[in-house]
């Protein structure tokens, strides 16, 4: 397929005290240049163990991986520390959700933006690299750049911080750039700006983008690709119109039916997903929905693959055992009586 | 929470729960070594007038900053007012002391953002919940039966009575919170973001949750979130705030069909709709620039320097809060969504900030070329 980036069947454990925990359980990606893939999860649900991977942030002494994933002819579960180095910020560049954890707090910014600059291209000199880095802060918005590059991370807003986080990013010029929920502790009118901000990025640059979030406005924003991830798995996986006017996973269902939304007259009850995801110390056999899913049958014990299940839509794949058809018509009766509205029973 | 139509708008209604006037709070800065250099005052909330009803969902929302917790945390006193009236059922609390206060306490109680920081992790679900009755040396009957009862009314099972906080999810901790504010049978909860800690699914479950008690125990709710959609849902109405002052006040529907304050409208555009289609139809606005600084407000209009219709007014006169048709009020020399005749029907709120004009918005020949810009606010 000539992808960007291609990741199959990744799985990550971590040895804890309590057991082993299947962080990431067979997840399965690809991006292509100048796309915008959304990975959509709750918390626990693996997008970031799977983000923080690919930038080799998750190795430790207890954590195991299986599985590949591939940057060009770089196999990066494989690379070695000194190869990660030069991968990190040339190739693949990373945004966080909190910015000022991000950065150093007692160095300025522009000596942060610089020391990346010239980490990765020794040659350049240090003027050159401060032009370079106001260069940057312009391109992504920050105003006044050239004074502003002698401030300290304390003395940015939120939104700017983010900005400053970005222009790191590309300083030199990633293929891949992975931001990690960048909006989720922004207002809404600065997370606007951010958004625009990726969008025009992705445009300028024609670097590939995956976007983690649990945020389905955000998806429906800037996403071209989504996959949905539940405890661990890529659950279903396709285009931003497929995703959202034609899921095929009862888990995306209810996650649809539950958001609250702005542009709709409210509705007498959110549909809520009965329960709450399973531990992964211990989840579930066969489908990890399971046991909150209202269409279960004896099939589901069995794990279903990642797989195109339509031979009319070749590109969208999705672990379920439901046949299409049955999809259909569970899905509208879904939609028009609300999920499962029983919440109130925890166990 | 019930038919939103239904809610009565405001100050026609007969005499109000909870109701502030002219409330200020404003935080002195100090520095130096042990504070003793005075450096000015964060304006947190600017003459704001308010009233809550009985059984009503008022949402106040706004950006970071814009003092929507400070207000919530005055109304119930944790704070104590600058300036201005806080009343109780008639009863002035404004500056009431602790002993005055006890009373009004257990009729108020506040539910907090994060469940993880605001339950004690070395105490027992069964000892949290029963707290504020040993407080308030509640004993009637037995306080086992009554935090089971309370367990069983937030959805939680009793016999999880005994299990520490961190034994439980994000979800559930929240309906722990519900539950211990719950139980001095309270008749006003202020939800201080009390969902936007919590996953989508669970987000759904404990809104739900909300409004079942309201509906069973005829409470009132003072709903503070940043998150638009999630106040539409549970509002009867609606409170925006921007930097310290009112924007607007309205019943919650007419508020997203019809914002007539440009901040609101760019608030509500702000948002990304979770539907592909509509999102790529709708016209964006994106607001240039940040909040300005609390400390050191613009003259005028406090929006000003972010708004897409603001004059050389706006930098003169601070704009009163204009009440129009249907009680939906805006404090806004150049409003979206209202024709020639909703403007000459308008009168200036007794709300209205007391540093604010006295002049009203002109009809659109007057001042300004064609109404609803951005049609796509709606």
């Amino acid at each position: 397929m000539g992808n960007l980036l291609e990741v199959r069947d990744l799985r990550v454990s971590f040895r804890t005290e309590d057991g082993v925990v299947a962080a990431v359980d067979g997840v399965s990606l690809d991006v292509d240049r100048g796309e915008i893939l959304a990975v959509v999860g709750e918390s626990g649900s693996g997008k970031s163990v799977t983000a923080m991977t690919l930038m080799g942030l998750t190795r430790s002494p207890n954590a195991s991986f299986q599985g590949s994933a591939r940057i060009g002819d770089t196999e990066l579960l494989a690379a070695s520390e000194a190869q990660l180095r030069r991968i990190r910020g040339a190739e693949i560049a990373m945004i966080f959700q909190d910015p000022m954890s991000a950065l150093n707090p007692v160095q300025r910014v522009g000596a942060q933006i610089v020391e990346q600059i010239r980490a990765h291209d020794r040659a350049m000199s240090a003027a050159a690299a401060m032009d370079r880095a106001v260069q940057l802060m312009e391109r992504v918005g920050v105003p006044h750049a050239r004074e502003r590059i002698r401030s300290y991370p304390h003395e940015f807003s939120g939104g700017m911080r983010q900005r400053v986080m970005i222009a790191m990013a590309l300083s030199c010029a990633p293929s891949l750039l992975i931001a990690d929920e960048p909006t989720t502790a922004l207002d809404v009118t600065i997370q606007a700006q951010i958004l625009e901000e990726i969008k025009r990025l992705r445009v300028d640059t024609d670097a590939g983008v995956i976007l983690v979030t649990h945020d389905l406005g955000v998806v429906a924003d800037v996403a071209d690709r989504v996959a949905v991830m539940y405890a661990g798995r890529v659950v279903e996986q396709g285009t931003l119109d497929e995703l959202f006017y034609d899921p095929q996973h009862p888990y995306t269902w209810g996650l649809l039916g539950s958001i609250t939304r702005v542009d709709r007259a409210r509705p007498e009850r959110l549909a809520a997903i009965p329960g709450q995801p399973p531990s992964l110390l211990a989840p579930p056999e066969g489908c990890h929905f399971r046991p909150r899913c209202p269409h279960e049958f004896d099939r589901c014990r069995e794990i279903p693959g990642l797989e195109a299940r339509r031979p009319e839509v070749p590109d969208h794949r999705d672990r379920c055992w439901l046949d299409p058809e049955d999809k259909r018509r569970l899905r509208v009766v879904g939609d028009t009586i609300g999920l499962g509205t029983d919440d109130t029973v925890i166990a | 929470m019930s038919a939103p139509t239904a809610s009565p708008p405001g100050p026609a209604t007969a005499a109000p729960l909870l109701e502030v006037e002219h409330l200020k709070v404003y935080f002195e800065l100090r520095s130096g070594p042990i504070g003793r250099v005075r450096g000015g005052r964060v304006h947190a909330v600017d003459d704001v007038s308010l009233r809550l009803a009985e059984r009503e969902t008022l949402g106040v929302v706004g950006e970071s900053g814009c003092g929507k917790t400070t207000l919530a945390r005055t109304l119930i006193r944790l704070q104590e007012p600058t300036e201005g009236r806080i009343r109780f059922r008639g009863q002035d609390i404004s500056h009431a002391g602790r002993r005055a206060l006890t009373g009004v306490r257990r009729e108020m109680q506040m539910v907090f953002q994060d469940p993880q920081a605001s339950l004690n992790p070395r105490k027992r679900v069964g000892a949290i919940i029963a707290a504020p009755m040993r407080l308030h040396g509640v004993s009637d009957g037995d306080p086992g039966r009554r935090v089971a009862e309370l367990l069983e009314q937030v959805g939680l099972n009793p016999e999880h009575v005994n299990r520490f906080p961190h034994e439980f999810s994000g979800g559930q901790r929240q309906r722990i919170g519900v539950a211990r504010a719950l139980a001095l049978e309270p008749s006003v909860l202020m939800l201080d973001e009390p969902v936007s800690a919590l996953d989508v699914s669970i987000q759904a479950q404990v809104i739900n949750l909300l409004e079942e008690l309201q509906d069973r125990l005829g409470l009132s709710f003072v709903f503070v979130a940043h998150d638009l959609s999630v106040v539409r849902h549970v509002s009867d109405r609606i409170a925006v705030m921007y930097l310290g002052k009112l924007a607007e006040v309205s019943p919650a529907e007419a508020l997203y069909t019809r914002p007539i304050h440009p901040y609101t409208a760019a608030l509500l555009n702000a948002i990304p709709i979770p539907d592909p289609r509509e999102n790529r139809a709708r016209e964006r606005i994106v607001l240039e620039g940040e909040p300005p600084n609390p400390i050191d407000p613009p003259s005028g209009c406090r929006f000003r320097t972010r708004c897409p219709r603001a004059t050389t007014l706006c930098a003169e006169v601070e704009p009163p809060l204009t009440e129009y048709a249907g009680g939906h009020l805006a404090a806004c020399h150049h409003p979206l969504n209202v024709d020639d005749h909703d403007i000459a029907t308008a009168v200036r709120s007794p709300d209205s900030p007391h540093s604010s004009g006295e002049q009203l918005p002109q009809a659109s020949g007057a001042t300004l070329g064609p109404q609803r810009p951005d049609s796509s606010a709606g």
